[in-house]
Formats: C-alpha cells, sequence, structure tokens
C-alpha cells in the first residue's frame, strides 16, 4: 500500500520529481562527460602513440654519415633506430600571399617509416620515390584545402620545384605541427617526400640531420641522450632530447592537461551543486508531508518501513535523472572528445566511457539523496504523531534587521513580508540563493578562458611583439645584413634579432627553450614588467620568464646553467638578473651585445622583426620570399586571427553545453522553490485572491522572495565565476602557454542572462498555479 | 458588469436589496456522480442587514456564500448584487467585485505569518481605495493595543479579530463569514461574533454569517435555514440578541 501511496505522490509531485532529477541529470552530465571526454582523450593520445610506434628520443644537427646509424642499435635500451633527412623550407601557394613554411622529410629508402608511422587519410602512398611526389601533413592539407591531384611550389635549397601531392598523412610527431609558437598549424605544413629526391636537392647522399630512436621498456632515456649527444655532436647535432621536449607532444600533452583541469574541478563542482541541491529539494519535501508521515506511524508504521519509503521516494528521481544525465554526458564527452580528436587531428577515434565515471555519478547521487532522506525523516519521526499530525504553529517572526534601525517607513507589508521570510529562513534563503548563484558560476567557470584567450592575443602577444612580420635566417650572419631588410620597399623599420637554442638547467631540473638578444632601445620587443611598463635590460646575467624561473627553482641571483645547443656549444654559469613575464612562452632574454660576447660570434643576427607598411604588405612578402637565407617569415596578424577563430568556435559549443547545463539548474532551482513556497503559502495567498488581490498581486507575493534570491544570485554567482576561474587556473600545471584570468563582462552577462531566463520560465510556469488557487477551498479545511 | 467606483453606503434603514438571487441552482460534477449543491435558491439580502444562514454540513450554505462573494458561479439561475452580475461576470470582473464591495471572514483566519496584526491589515488597505486606517479597523475589533503582534503571539480568537479587521478595513458594501467561530472556543467565539456586530451596527456594513450552529442565529436580523441545497425557511428575529446574552 505504501508502494502505491509511493506512485501517487510522485506523480501528483511528477513537476517537482522532474525538476530535481533534471537538477540531478546536470551535475550528472557535466561530471560523466568532462571525466570520460578526458579519459578519452589521454587514452586516445597513448594508443595513438603506440599504434604508430612514436619515438622515445628525438635528435637533429647538420649532416652526419649514414654509417653511423648501425651503431646506434647497440646503445643501451635502444631498440630501433631510423636516420633521416629534413629541411625548413619556403612554400607557396597559388592565391597565398601570406608566408608558409614546408617541413621537408624524407621517407626511408623501403618506403614507409617504421618509427612514426604515418597514417593515410586521403589519397595514395608514393609509388615514385625519386619523383616530385609528396605526401602532406592532414592539417595543413584541410586549412589550406589542398589534396592529392594538386601542386604546391617549394624553394628546395634556394630552387622553386613543384611538388606534387599524392596523398594526405597524419604523424604522431607533428600531432601538432609546432615549432614552438602559437596556431602554427596554419603556417607550417609538413612533407613527406622520396629520400633520393630530397637527399639530391640537398646534398644529403650518404648522410642524415635527423634521428628518432625508440627504446625498450624501462630504458633510462636521459643515458640514450646523453650517448647520442656523445655520439653526433661533431655532426652539429643540437642535442638530443626525450618526448618531453618534443614540439608536438608538448603542445599536445599541454592540450589535454589543461582539459584535465576542466575535466577533473568542473564535474565535481557541478555534481557537488546537483547533489547539494537534491538534498534541498528532497528535506523540504519530507518536511511537507509531515502530516502524512504521523498519520502513518499512528497507524504503526515503523520508522524503518518510513525510511524505506522515502528513500525509495528519492531513489526514482536518481534513476530519471541518472539515464538522462549519463546519456547526456556521454554526449557531451563524445563532443568535446571529438573537437579536440578533429583538432589534433589524431587519425583514429574511440570514444570510450570507462565504466567506473557513470557509477560513480551514480553512487554519489544516490549517498546524496540517501543522507537528505535520513536527515529530514529524523526531524519528523521525533515529532510524537499527535503533534506532527497538527499543521505547524505559525511561524515565529520578528522585525528585521533592517526594520530595528528604522528603514521600515521605506518598504510595504508586501516588501516586509519578503524580507521577514527571507530574514526568518537565513539558511533556506542562503541555500536557495548559493543554487542559483552556481548555476551562473558554472557557466562563468566554463567559458571565461575565451576572454583569456582574447586578452592574451589583444593585449599580451602585442604589446609585447610589436612587429608585423618576424623573419628567420637559416644560421646567424653579421648585423651588417639588417639593411638588407630595412632596405625592401615596403619596410618602415627592421630590427636585427638574435635566438639562440639553449638547454637551461639548474641541478636535475631542465628546460630546452631559447634565449632571445634583446636590445635596450627596441621599439618591436620591449622588455616590459607585469604592468607593460617598459623595463631597462640588465646588461649582464640572463633574464628567465618568471614561470620558467619558478620551474627551474631559481630566484633572482641565483645562477643558471646554460648550454648553447648551436655552433660552438659554449656553456656557462650565468646570474639571473631579471624576470620577465611573457604568457605564451617559457623563454629567456639577454642583453643582445652580452649575447653575442658570450658566443664569441661578433656582431650577430639569426633574424628580424620588421615593421611594414600595409598597403604594400603583400609586395613585401613576396620579396622577402625571395630573399636568401630566409628559411621563416612570421606574421603576427593572420595567427591571431586564426587563434582566435578557433578559440571563439571551441568557447561557443562550451558556451552552448553550459547554458544547458546552467538553465537547467537554475530552472530546477527556482521551480522547486517556487512550487513549495506555493505549497506552504497556498492558504495565505488564497485568502488574499478571496479578499480581492489580483493574480498579479499574489504571484509578486510569492515569488517576490524567490526573486530578490535571484537577483542576489547573480552578483555572488558572477564572483563564483571569477574563483571558480581562478581556482582552474591555480590548479592548472606550469605550461608554455599561461591563461590570464580575465573575464568579459558579456560573459557575466551572458551567464546571468541565461539563469535569469530560467528564473523568469519557472516563476510562469508556476504563476500558472497560482492562477489555479483554490479559492473555494481555504474558507473551509485546512489540511 | 461594469466598473463602479466606491458608493454611498447604504442609509442603515434595511429596505434596500444588496443581494437578489433567483433560481440559483449549482451542480458539481465529480467523476461521473453529479452533486446538487443548490437546487434553485431565491432570497434577498438587505442592506445593513445582519443575517446568518443556518444549516448542517452539506446543505449548500456555502456554496450560497462562494457565489454571492464572487468565488463561485452558479450553473443556473441569477445572482444580482446591486446592478452587478454576479452570474455573467469574467473572473478579473469577480476579482474587482471582491476588491471593492466583499470582505471575507474565514473558518481558519489565515493570516500572513510574517506580517504583524497592522501589516495584515496594510496590505489589503494598499490594495483599496476608499480604506480606513488600519489602526482604525483593528480598534473597531478590540485589538488596538495588539497592532505589533505577529500572528504567533496571538490567540485564535484575536487572530480571527484580525483577519475581520482585515476584511473590513477596505469598508467594503458586505461582510460574508463562513463559520468564523468554528475553530475557536466558547469564550473567543462570542467575542468574535461582538466584532461583526458591532461592524454591522456602527459602520452599517450588511453582514451574512454561516454556521451550523443554532444559537448563533438568535443575533441576526433574519435567519434562512438551509437543508437540502434549498432554503427551507427564512424568519425574521422578533427579539435580537446582543452575541454576549448566547450561550451554547
Amino acid at each position: 500500500m505504501l508502494d502505491r501511496k509511493l506512485l501517487r505522490d510522485l506523480w501528483q509531485l511528477r513537476a517537482q520529481v522532474l525538476a530535481v532529477a533534471l537538477v540531478v541529470a546536470a551535475g550528472i552530465v557535466g561530471y560523466v562527460g568532462s571525466l570520460s571526454a578526458y579519459d578519452t582523450l589521454s587514452h586516445l593520445q597513448a594508443t595513438h602513440y603506440e599504434r604508430a610506434r612514436f619515438a622515445q628520443v628525438f635528435a637533429a644537427g647538420k649532416r652526419a654519415p649514414l654509417h653511423l646509424v648501425d651503431p646506434l642499435l647497440q646503445i643501451p635500451g635502444v631498440t630501433e633506430v631510423e636516420a633521416t633527412v629534413s629541411f625548413d623550407v619556403q612554400l607557396e601557394l597559388p592565391g597565398v600571399v601570406e608566408s608558409l613554411t614546408g617541413r621537408m622529410v624524407a621517407l626511408p629508402e623501403h618506403g614507409r617509416p617504421r618509427i612514426n608511422r604515418l597514417t593515410l587519410t586521403r589519397g595514395a602512398w608514393i609509388d615514385a620515390p625519386d619523383s616530385n611526389q609528396a605526401l602532406v601533413s592532414e592539417a595543413f592539407a584541410s586549412l589550406h584545402r589542398i589534396g592529392p591531384g594538386q601542386r604546391i611550389g617549394a624553394l628546395l635549397n634556394g630552387k622553386r620545384e613543384w611538388l606534387q601531392i599524392v596523398g594526405v598523412v597524419t604523424s604522431p610527431e607533428y600531432i601538432f605541427p609546432s615549432r614552438g609558437g602559437f596556431g602554427d598549424e596554419r603556417s607550417f605544413g609538413i612533407f613527406w617526400v622520396g629520400r633520393q629526391r630530397l637527399a639530391a636537392a640537398f646534398n644529403m647522399e650518404g648522410a642524415f640531420n635527423r634521428v628518432v630512436v625508440r627504446l625498450e621498456h624501462g630504458a633510462s632515456e636521459a643515458a640514450v641522450v646523453a650517448e647520442l649527444d656523445r655520439r653526433l655532436d661533431h655532426y652539429g647535432f643540437t642535442g638530443a632530447h626525450g618526448r618531453g621536449d618534443q614540439a608536438s607532444h608538448r603542445m599536445l600533452t599541454q592540450e589535454i592537461a589543461q582539459w584535465k583541469v576542466y575535466g577533473t574541478t568542473l564535474p565535481v563542482i557541478v555534481l557537488g551543486v546537483a547533489m547539494f541541491l537534491l538534498n534541498v529539494a528532497l528535506t523540504r519535501q519530507i518536511g511537507t508531508q509531515r502530516g502524512q508521515i504521523a498519520a502513518l506511524k499512528a497507524m504503526g508504521c515503523d520508522d524503518a518501513q518510513l525510511g524505506r519509503h522515502y528513500l525509495k521516494f528519492a531513489l526514482v528521481i536518481v534513476l530519471i535523472g541518472a539515464p538522462v544525465g549519463i546519456a547526456g554526458g556521454a554526449y557531451f564527452g563524445v563532443s568535446v572528445a571529438q573537437m579536440y580528436a578533429r583538432f589534433f587531428r589524431i587519425p583514429e577515434f574511440e570514444y570510450r566511457m570507462l565504466p567506473w565515471i557513470p557509477l560513480s555519478a551514480v553512487v554519489l547521487s544516490l549517498a546524496a539523496a540517501a543522507m537528505a532522506v535520513l536527515g529530514a525523516l529524523l526531524r519528523v519521526v521525533r515529532l510524537p504523531p499527535a503533534q506532527a499530525m497538527r499543521p505547524p504553529a505559525p511561524p515565529s517572526f520578528g522585525p528585521t534587521l533592517g526594520e530595528r534601525i528604522g528603514l521600515a517607513r521605506l518598504y510595504s507589508p508586501a516588501v516586509r513580508m519578503i524580507v521577514r521570510d527571507i530574514e526568518r529562513r537565513p539558511l533556506r534563503a542562503l541555500l536557495t540563493t548559493f543554487g542559483i548563484a552556481s548555476a551562473v558560476g558554472v557557466m562563468i567557470a566554463g567559458t571565461w578562458w575565451g576572454d583569456s584567450v582574447d586578452h592574451l592575443l589583444d593585449v599580451e602577444i602585442r604589446m609585447r611583439d610589436r612587429q608585423d612580420v618576424s623573419v628567420a635566417l637559416t644560421e646567424p650572419v653579421s648585423t651588417s645584413a639588417i639593411h638588407d631588410f630595412s632596405n625592401l620597399p615596403g619596410v618602415m623599420r627592421a630590427e636585427a634579432t638574435r635566438d639562440a637554442p639553449v638547454r637551461l638547467s639548474n641541478g636535475v631540473r631542465s628546460y630546452r627553450t631559447s634565449i632571445g638578444g634583446l636590445d635596450a632601445d627596441s621599439q618591436m620587443r620591449p622588455l616590459l614588467d607585469e604592468h607593460f611598463q617598459r623595463a631597462p635590460v640588465p646588461a649582464a646575467g640572463i633574464v628567465l620568464n618568471r614561470r620558467l624561473a619558478e620551474r627551474l627553482g631559481l630566484a633572482l641571483g641565483d645562477s643558471v646553467y646554460v648550454e648553447f645547443l648551436q655552433g660552438r656549444r659554449v656553456h656557462a654559469d650565468l646570474p639571473v638578473t631579471a624576470f620577465s613575464h611573457e604568457l605564451t612562452q617559457l623563454v629567456a632574454h639577454m642583453h643582445r651585445d652580452a649575447l653575442n660576447r658570450l658566443l664569441g660570434e661578433g656582431e650577430a643576427m639569426s633574424g628580424a622583426r620588421l615593421l611594414i607598411d600595409a598597403a604594400q604588405r603583400d609586395a613585401v612578402l613576396r620579396r622577402l620570399k625571395n630573399t636568401p637565407r630566409v628559411t621563416a617569415i612570421a606574421e603576427i596578424g593572420p595567427v591571431i586571427r586564426y587563434v582566435r577563430e578557433n578559440t571563439a568556435r571551441n568557447v561557443l559549443f562550451f558556451s552552448y553545453v553550459l547554458a544547458v547545463l546552467g538553465g537547467a539548474i537554475a530552472l530546477g532551482v527556482v521551480y522547486n522553490n517556487a512550487r513549495i513556497a506555493l505549497a506552504e503559502r497556498a492558504w495565505d495567498l488564497a485568502s488574499l485572491r478571496v479578499l480581492g488581490a489580483t493574480r498579479g498581486e499574489v504571484s509578486t507575493l510569492l515569488l517576490g522572495e524567490l526573486g530578490a534570491e535571484v537577483l542576489i544570485a547573480l552578483p555572488l554567482g558572477c564572483l563564483m565565476g571569477y574563483g571558480l576561474a581562478w581556482s582552474i587556473l591555480a590548479l592548472s600545471a606550469v605550461t608554455e602557454i599561461q591563461l590570464p584570468l580575465r573575464v568579459a563582462p558579456g560573459t557575466y552577462a551572458f551567464a546571468c542572462l541565461v539563469v535569469l531566463t530560467a528564473g523568469v520560465v519557472s516563476a510562469l510556469i508556476v504563476r500558472r498555479r497560482v492562477d489555479q488557487l483554490d479559492l473555494v477551498g481555504v474558507l473551509k479545511t485546512r489540511e | 458588469m461594469h466598473a463602479q467606483t466606491a458608493q454611498p453606503r447604504p442609509q442603515a434603514t434595511g429596505a434596500e436589496p444588496v443581494f437578489v438571487a433567483q433560481g440559483l441552482t449549482k451542480v458539481y460534477t465529480m467523476g461521473e456522480v453529479k452533486v446538487n449543491a443548490l437546487r434553485g435558491v431565491d432570497l434577498e439580502i438587505f442592506a445593513s442587514e445582519f443575517v446568518v444562514l443556518l444549516g448542517p454540513s452539506g446543505c449548500g450554505k456555502s456554496t450560497l456564500l462562494n457565489i454571492l462573494g464572487g468565488l463561485d458561479t452558479p450553473t443556473d439561475g441569477t445572482a444580482m448584487f446591486r446592478d452587478h452580475d454576479l452570474t455573467h461576470a469574467s473572473e478579473a470582473e469577480l476579482t474587482r467585485y471582491r476588491r471593492q464591495h466583499v470582505g471575507f471572514v474565514f473558518q481558519f483566519y489565515n493570516l500572513i505569518p510574517s506580517l504583524t496584526a497592522i501589516e495584515n491589515v496594510t496590505l489589503v488597505t494598499e490594495m483599496s481605495e476608499h480604506p480606513m486606517r488600519p489602526a482604525e479597523a483593528l480598534a473597531l475589533v478590540g485589538l488596538g493595543d495588539r497592532l505589533q503582534h505577529y500572528p504567533s503571539q496571538m490567540s485564535g480568537g484575536e487572530q480571527q479579530r484580525v483577519a475581520i479587521a482585515r476584511a473590513i478595513a477596505k469598508r467594503p458594501d458586505v461582510l460574508l463569514c463562513d463559520e468564523p467561530t468554528g475553530a475557536l472556543d466558547f469564550a473567543t467565539g462570542k467575542i468574535v461574533l461582538e466584532a461583526i456586530a458591532r461592524i454591522n451596527a456602527e459602520l452599517g456594513t450588511t453582514a451574512a454569517v454561516i454556521t451550523h450552529n443554532a444559537p448563533i442565529a438568535q443575533i441576526a436580523d433574519r435567519v434562512m435555514r438551509m437543508a437540502d441545497g434549498r432554503i427551507a425557511s427564512i424568519e425574521r428575529n422578533p427579539s435580537k440578541l446582543r452575541p454576549e446574552q448566547i450561550t451554547w
């Protein structure tokens, strides 16, 4: 019979049951979706690396004879070695003026690489290795809409050649085709060509300039790196390194790591909020049934039976919410993982949801529901049946704080009623406000990073890198070459740059990066403090990015061991004389004169920064492409545009998902509260209707408190969102790119608007109930 | 029914009919069962009259009061308040009618617990056009010294008197009371009846009180006995008593 009561209660309270189930579902969606997406991505990375036999150690240099390769297999721990030839060249794509760099990689004699295996996604493999046939990396191909059958111009050792694209491939080495910069995949393409063809063009017959190594399980990467360095040092190899210093791996791991923070903090927050709301809703629901509970007890129902009865009630709510939440979570998880997999261009995609993820979500929901039921029941069953059967005595009220200090005259009885209700049950008001605020907070916490990226692009990058175009040279040349650039028509100003790849170490901690030479009076690359004010460039010592210094455990005045990875392989201990604050790079700087002295190369430059006349951009870029020794031309504008478009698309997706989650939470909270308030006040309100109050007036009284709570919750939710964003940042690992904490007004406004809309919608639904108040009933009975 | 501004209060002559009902029937359909709550009621209630509707539970007296009060509409027949047709009025018109002309008192006082006595009254006076001062209304029911008390700080009788003050503060033309003493003991019930009688006498407000408690009929000008959905008898009270004179 109790089960029949359960079914009828559920049916009668169906709207409220659904509202609470909706909140539970929203929590589970966030939890299951984020966790499974993170798990899928890390799993995808691992399996893809294994399937594609991604190398563990990498080394690149100038020119080493091929007979050195086989003996490398004798290095303890090395199971496989593959040597190749690769060069970065200028590309020409019909209709594209901007500078594009291509990395030409030679395919082995026997056809396909055994290490860093390629996956063919379109077209065919090369069948004539000495022809101009080429394979192109998927990212570059799709961003520039090129494919099999098309031709692309490449400047091979100063000579223009037309490569015939026959296939599109992905490589584990270039999941993120990166030269260490921001948004490289658009301007940096990888091309695989026949070994004979490439070797012939660059005079590399019988030689190699890159080698990749696979290790046996448990082998010491450091030992292999050291031995490779020892053996290849004479051939211009700039230092072997493991995956940790491999550009693509670093970027991919960083991206997944960033998702990890979202994938673990956000779901905990969302599920926590949902559990909390479930608890509040059940507590109140049981509170309104105190009369029935007493009657059941009076009939001889024992506490255990009552407990089971209400646990079933909670169970039904969770069981309605859970499948919806898990299905929604799977959709969210697949979408996120797929979005990232597509962005990374990992060829195989397989979504997986480890069973513990939905299971733990359901168990947590059930536990929260059970706690709520038991807590609320305890309070009710303690009452003797006779007392519980009477409606609760009129609750006690007193003047509010505002009235005690004399503000009473300022507001009407209706307002007083609202204020007193809030003051009388501050905890309840607080919980409701918190629930609504958390909907706002969760939305902000999920979308603020778009604002951060915008800030990064608009302020960070533009303040520090003020050039329009930067140019890299094949090797350092005398600074007098700067005139070759400043004299180009269309170039308004040119500054020489000096970048030298280094390994920085402090004890066991080390990091591969580069030292940039700074001019004290540089207009295009000033040294800036945290507040973007120009700081003096110390004449001696090294300027370290603050996050890099933290990573290496260095303070001002400490000395850092610097190994240059090019040229004469100079090494030195340098004192840290200042910090820099770049958010997008972990780099080091020195005064250019000091750097040149240290390297003993005289006044040298390895590249240039240029300010150009926008009207002559195309001509300048064309001329730069034809300038000898220029290997790379980077334009900031298109990169910023590209990153912005990418971010905007991702933010849009998250805004959509979180708007649904936040809206569901807000709807659940507001609707449920309004229904409970209606249940508690039905008599008061119906009496007022009988006395001639209009529906609007009565609705104001009913919903005024909720309205006030929503209005308080909005700014509170904004604060909460900011706090969540802050903690997500604080929890994030130190990576190359550090997002600044920025939340734009539009992000706050959007979150508030969604929650406000959800609030208004639920209020309107409840208002319909006000219209159906039983005016005749109030004249007669009470409970 | 057209919009009405407050009308001058009719003189306590008892001559002018306030309510005129003819052939009122009300059938409730409950599932497949039809319940005839009213089976053709004709009545007139005059200005400033004190009428008691007497009858056992289920005789239709509440249904009748609800129709006169603009809370319900009849299945058939007509009900007029002065020149307002209550039979065909819209929901909004009925709300306006209740707001301007009717004061209700319930068996359970239904005060707002978070508002003091005077604030409960003020809540209603703020909705009406020519109300009396809330303190004045409370003084009329003998609660001039309990203005700042909350419902939880008052007895049932006091709460009911606040409810009466709330009902009459807007100067209604009629005061409709459904078992106003139903939840009260004898002593407090009498105090409440005194308050109603005083309003009727001093303000000239037409009062209609529903009760199943026969002795209460002794304080009325006229007593209408109801049974089975019909008015069984209408009697003029030859010797109207004051509330303190009755016992039950």
